[in-house]
């Protein structure tokens, strides 16, 4: 499963970004923490800055406080938790898959977590939403199965991951709309399953994702120096002491799961996982701790803008922030694969 | 004798390479394993580094089966450096050397002192030393695989085996590469075992060859016992003279044109012919 296209170029990088790696990445922190402060008064009306910090030292005191707190927060705390995961999530995969093209919403686990969700939501109403989580992952781990049969011909050649991971995914999509036609729910669930939204999320969806993304991606972090070692090739890794499957297994299940707790909190989000790792290469270059941390910033940065965007342009209309983000992915990913094909 | 193959059928998917293979790699000595293309060479180092699993028999590495040994432990004793090799980009000399402290390193730790000797150790021994803030991707071929090299001798392992170490590479560069190994093998007393293509190569560096063809080991030993006109012509199916080197006095194979011996009578360019033919 070797294919070292693209990903082997060489990249022109500033001086500080290749000596001092994390400065970069902490650079990129800090700017995501102002995005959140201003993101923050954006919603369907404007709220006063001055609310916004009331609202975070805990005050209810004004009806902005209250906007805040009850609205605002959990949407762009999600957008931390969802950004991260799916940013890791996507910079795993493509270390793991040695393949530009890889990313959760490629090979599948996307649409296939998001089907199994919202199977389980629809089909056992009773069930703990807790469990979603569970029936996302398994429907991620049938996802990226199954592009993985129908991609795999002595190693994954980018386009045709990309090819099978469509077909795949848009299985999953006409089993979404079925379930959506047969067990007719109210608009914002709609939304919630085939665009990818954060619209209408409440504290408690936070909690129900953060303990995931909270152990999933230090045990990523852990893993990415093992990741470094892969990149060096199966027999080299091999003759340096690294299990190598069984390490591609684990890294990939990892990867998978980040993916589908997304899904499970915030639907269908697309190019995330795909793009921050390649933005965050740039900057930083390949070693996968700092890349994988600075991805997991631009990550947080793209699904704020995405979501802010969404909420912000045409209020007090929503455009789900899956929408966004496909606005911004669908022309990026065609100049990957214009890129590829030179 | 550490590291041995022991009846080994090596296969890829359907594809038998060997049937049945046994051979023991010289402890302390530089063992070249030649043989025409696609003659198992390269698939028998595989084996023997335990990357590519024998169907039936085994690879026993210090009296254990080296498949059934943990990966982390072999790499300490074993080092392998595979003939296609990419490094990641824009990766320093020295950060690829690194990577051989790899199996002696648990996930979480700083390099240790020794990590770090070693290292320096290994950049030292190859002469990648003073450039060692260099990317990899601006050397020259025979620099790269300095460097490689480096990075297995960074693994401090007492067998290093190398596929084709010299391929694309110039003769000068051949030849750095190859004194690199046999300096390694005369100071530190690494056991060093490599495919070679070019027998009068293998023939200048080795203490030991192994001879295969068509998947089977046909003859083994030193220089002299090895490289004769007859076998090179059961081997390569070539005709050709065995002369000493004029400098080392080891043995040196001079192909012979067809041409030539299909009309070994002087024709009208009869005396060049005959010239070639002694």
């Amino acid at each position: 499963m070797t294919v070292n296209v693209a990903m082997g170029r060489p990249v022109r990088r500033t001086a500080v970004a290749a000596r001092r790696p994390w400065i970069l990445v902490g650079s990129l922190l800090a700017l995501a923490v102002v995005c959140t402060l201003v993101s923050l008064t954006i919603g369907a009306t404007r709220i006063p800055f001055s609310d916004v910090l009331a609202a975070l030292s805990g005050q209810r005191t004004t009806d902005g406080a209250e906007v805040v707190l009850d609205f605002q927060l959990p949407r762009v705390l999600l957008c931390w938790v969802v950004g991260i995961g799916l940013a890791v999530s996507g910079g795993v995969m493509q270390g793991v898959v040695r393949n530009p093209l890889a990313a959760p919403d490629i090979i599948g686990v996307t649409k296939g977590a998001g089907f199994a969700g919202m199977l389980l939501v629809l089909t056992l109403p009773g069930a703990s939403v807790a469990l979603v989580p569970l029936a996302a992952f398994a429907g991620g781990v049938v996802g990226a199965g199954l592009v993985y049969l129908f991609a795999y011909r002595r190693g994954v050649s980018p386009v045709r991951l990309a090819l099978v991971g469509i077909a795949v995914s848009a299985t999953f999509e006409a089993g979404i709309r079925y379930l959506l036609v047969k067990y007719p729910l109210d608009v914002n669930a709609s939304l919630i399953w085939l665009t990818g939204s954060l619209f209408g999320r409440s504290m408690d969806t936070v909690w129900m994702a953060l303990p995931w993304i909270a152990v999933l991606v230090p045990a990523v972090l852990v893993m990415a120096h093992r990741l470094d070692v892969l990149g060096l090739g199966d027999d080299l890794a091999t003759g340096l002491g690294e299990p190598v499957e069984r390490t591609r297994r684990n890294l990939l299940l990892l990867g998978v799961a980040l993916a589908s707790v997304c899904v499970a909190v915030a639907g269908t989000i697309t190019f995330v996982g795909l793009i921050a790792p390649h933005i965050a290469r740039r900057l930083v270059g390949g070693r996968h701790v700092v890349l994988l941390s600075a991805a997991a910033m631009i990550g947080v940065l793209l699904m704020l803008l995405a979501d802010t965007v969404g909420r912000g342009i045409a209020a007090p209309l929503e455009i789900p922030a899956g929408v966004v983000t496909a606005v911004i992915g669908g022309p990026y990913f065609l100049y990957l694969l214009v890129k590829l094909g030179k | 004798m550490r590291l041995q193959a022991q009846n080994a059928q090596l296969a890829y998917d359907t594809r038998v390479i060997a049937e049945d293979l046994s051979l023991s790699i010289p402890d302390g000595k530089v063992s070249v394993l030649i043989g025409p293309n696609g003659c198992g060479k390269s698939t028998a180092l595989r084996a023997l580094a335990r990357l590519l699993p024998p169907r039936t028999g085994q690879v026993v590495l210090d009296g254990k089966s080296i498949q059934k040994t943990p990966t982390r432990e072999v790499a300490r004793l074993l080092a392998i450096l595979p003939q296609v090799l990419t490094a990641p980009e824009g990766i320093t000399i020295e950060d690829l050397v690194c990577f051989g402290r790899h199996p002696h390193r648990s996930s979480l730790k700083v390099p240790s002192e020794a990590d770090r000797e070693a290292v320096e150790w290994a950049m030292e021994v190859t002469g990648v030393a003073e450039m060692r803030h260099a990317h990899v991707d601006q050397l020259s071929g025979g620099q790269r695989q300095r460097v490689w090299i480096a990075l297995c001798l960074a693994q401090e392992t007492d067998i290093i085996l190398l596929d084709e170490p010299t391929t694309y590479l110039d003769v000068a560069y051949q030849l750095e590469v190859l004194d690199l190994l046999a300096d390694l093998n005369r100071d530190h007393g690494t056991t060093i075992a490599m495919v070679l293509h070019d027998f009068n190569m293998a023939a200048e560096y080795a203490d030991h060859i192994f001879v295969m063809h068509a998947g089977a080991l046909v003859a083994e030993g030193t220089p002299f016992e090895v490289l004769t006109p007859e076998l090179i012509h059961h081997v390569f199916g070539v005709e050709s003279r065995v002369v000493d080197h004029p400098v080392s006095g080891k043995p040196l194979c001079i192909p012979v044109r067809q041409e030539r011996v299909a009309r070994p009578a002087p024709g009208r360019r009869g005396a060049k012919a005959t010239a070639g033919a002694t």
